[in-house]
């Protein structure tokens, strides 16, 4: 009797397990149709097919393609749309472990002010004339650099000994209004037309996707991704509280410092690449824990293949809004950002 | 054997531990009893050594607690602390599963699903296994959090205030089955209770902490007196035996309200304690 009652819910619990995968599949079916939604829009508007075509020929298909069609998709479209798909993961899984460590869903790397202290780093970098390195080379350093400073005063907190989420939480806000100032002091100093540098850079945009870039970028998100996954239970065990899982025998100060490090270098990494771009790291985890719940085997893929798809259609939709042109994608987001913002505050009444 | 000597604790100036000594045997359900605030939870802290002493001397099975080797020392704990708030999104069945952090792999066995199933059905609660935790009572959560407790197979087993939220029912399922597993397994099992007379009916060893230091020590059927009540709680007690000669203990009023209602506390207290005695 009783063991008919326990494989019952060894059962069920298994179901529960594939409906998660299965949702976790239907998204990543979206998250490729965005992708390749992406790889067919542009500034140039070539038709579909052919772009198809040139997609085919660079897996080795024998199509006949326009060399130039050729260049636009390969050396253009296609890191783009990698690119937003690699970012917007790596915003929502930065979300997502962020949450998970300070126990509250509206935190993120863009919440306490890492983002905000790249985008002073690229400024300063612009403003001194990037020290006479090139330009593509000492914004993105820069940006790296202020990004890993101002992980490593959250660092320094978080390893005292009775330092709370709540305090932490409020030092990165501070972090993040801080660096917002420093960052309109740069700009009010600066000549107009480098105002305006910053100003663009700021905005977010993935146009300066290249494959060499691309495979730094992914070659980081990988190894943390690894990293993360593997402390998946202890981060999990986490949300029960902290003294609690500090009862189930993990070493917390340890796992807060490993996942902010992981967390703090993705986000410098990528922030550094294409600027500012906000609330994916926000939604995309929310949303993920609504779906699949806070199992940390589901709930961190999810994060990544929700934030992947919010700024891979965002990266469609900055094409699609004014035909020819590009849109700063960082704006975009927010505007579909804030909207489900509100929906998710109130939704919380319930 | 786990033995605490000479063991001493100030927090923010604060003394919670003053040369406290005394040993735990396996097989034994010690009870802790005390006043708010006397350090009850943070023995359990320090034993579990989330919490450094100020000094002396902790050991279990030729084993001394060192705070280099926390995580090794760790294993051997099952530790249920007091809060017992789940605000998270996790079925019942995953949260005991957490239990067992460290045998848990990217896909489950069925062997440590089962396992943390029937942790489930020996309190009685399988049916919950797929329910959202957020959803439950507080009371619900209390009995899950500690079929998480057991699924760490303890060698010592300390639990704060383990009954808190649970009704007459639930509070003797817990209490039963902490009482015949302690035996079975050989547990140390150390427990915080409020409740004097659940504390005389399972406690094998009765401590008695105020203001930081151990008053008493031994047999619920030795030790609990009136006087004793009276000098932990200031409350006057009556204490009869029942039919099995387990301790009843009946209050009758506490001497303390009366501190709260005049301007000066210490000296009204303790001029009401000596009239009364």
């Amino acid at each position: 009797m009783q063991s008919d009652l326990i494989s019952d819910a060894v059962s069920s619990q298994r179901r529960s397990e594939k409906r998660r995968w299965s949702v976790i599949s239907i998204l990543l079916i979206i998250l490729v149709l965005s992708f390749v939604l992406d790889v067919a829009t542009g500034p140039s508007l070539l038709n579909v097919k052919d772009v198809a075509n040139a997609l085919l020929s660079l897996i080795g298909f024998p199509v006949d393609v326009d060399p130039t069609t050729q260049v636009i998709v390969s050396n253009l479209r296609l890191p783009i749309a990698i690119m937003a798909v690699v970012v917007g993961g790596v915003l929502g899984v930065g979300g997502a472990e962020m949450q998970t460590l300070l126990n509250n869903s509206m935190a993120s790397p863009y919440t306490l002010g890492m983002a905000a202290a790249a985008g002073f780093g690229a400024a300063m970098m612009l403003y001194f004339g990037s020290l006479g390195l090139n330009t593509n080379i000492a914004v993105p350093l820069g940006a790296f650099v202020c990004c890993m400073l101002a992980a490593t005063f959250l660092f320094a907190l978080a390893t005292m000994r009775h330092i709370s989420s709540g305090q932490l939480i409020l030092a990165g806000i501070a972090l993040l209004f801080l660096f917002q100032s420093l960052l309109s002091l740069v700009q009010f100093i600066s000549s107009p037309e480098l105002s305006q540098q910053i100003l663009f850079w700021l905005f977010g945009s993935l146009s300066k996707a290249s494959w060499s870039n691309l495979s730094i970028i992914i070659g980081v998100t990988v190894v943390c991704m690894f990293f993360l996954i593997r402390d998946a239970w202890k981060l999990t065990a986490l949300r029960l509280g902290e003294e609690r899982a500090k009862s189930l025998g993990v070493n917390i100060t340890q796992l807060r410092l490993r996942t902010l490090l992981i967390v703090a270098v993705m986000t410098a990494t990528v922030t550094s690449f294409v600027g500012i771009i906000g609330f994916v790291g926000i939604v995309a985890p929310n949303i993920a824990k609504m779906l699949v719940g806070e199992d940390q085997r589901f709930f961190l893929p999810l994060s990544f293949i929700i934030g992947a798809f919010l700024l891979s259609s965002a990266s469609v939709l900055s094409k699609v809004i004014v035909p020819g042109a590009l849109f700063p994608i960082g704006i975009v987001t927010a505007i579909i950002g804030v909207p489900f913002f509100f929906w998710l505050i109130l939704g919380k009444r319930r | 054997m786990l033995y605490v000597n000479n063991l001493n604790v100030i927090l923010d100036d604060l003394v919670l531990a003053k040369d406290m000594s005394f040993h735990l045997e396996p097989g034994k359900v010690n009870v802790i009893i005390g006043p708010n605030g006397t350090g009850k939870s943070t023995l359990l802290k320090t034993i579990f050594g989330d919490i450094h002493a100020k000094s002396g001397k902790i050991s279990f099975a030729n084993e001394t607690l060192q705070r280099k080797q926390l995580s090794r020392w760790r294993k051997q704990f099952g530790y249920m602390p007091q809060d017992i708030r789940l605000d998270v999104e996790l079925s019942v069945l995953e949260v005991v599963l957490l239990g067992q952090l460290n045998a848990l792999g990217f896909r489950l066995d069925d062997s440590v699903i089962k396992e943390a199933l029937s942790a489930l059905d020996k309190i009685g609660l399988l049916h919950l296994a797929d329910r959202p935790v957020n959803k439950l009572s507080g009371g619900q959560c209390q009995m899950i959090l500690f079929a998480q407790a057991l699924m760490r197979k303890p060698k010592i087993l300390m639990l704060d205030e383990p009954v808190s939220a649970l009704d007459l029912h639930f509070q003797h399922v817990l209490l039963d089955h902490l009482d015949t597993q302690t035996k079975e397994q050989g547990w140390i099992t150390i427990m915080v209770l409020h409740d004097l007379n659940l504390a005389a009916q399972y406690a094998d060893n009765l401590l008695v902490l105020k203001n930081g230091k151990l008053i008493a020590n031994g047999h619920p059927n030795d030790i609990l007196t009136p006087s004793l009540v009276k000098n932990v709680y200031n409350v006057d007690a009556d204490i009869t035996k029942d039919a099995t000669g387990i301790p009843f203990v009946r209050t009758i009023r506490s001497n303390r309200s009366v501190s709260i209602k005049n301007k000066e506390p210490k000296e009204q207290t303790i001029k009401v304690a000596e009239g009364v005695i």
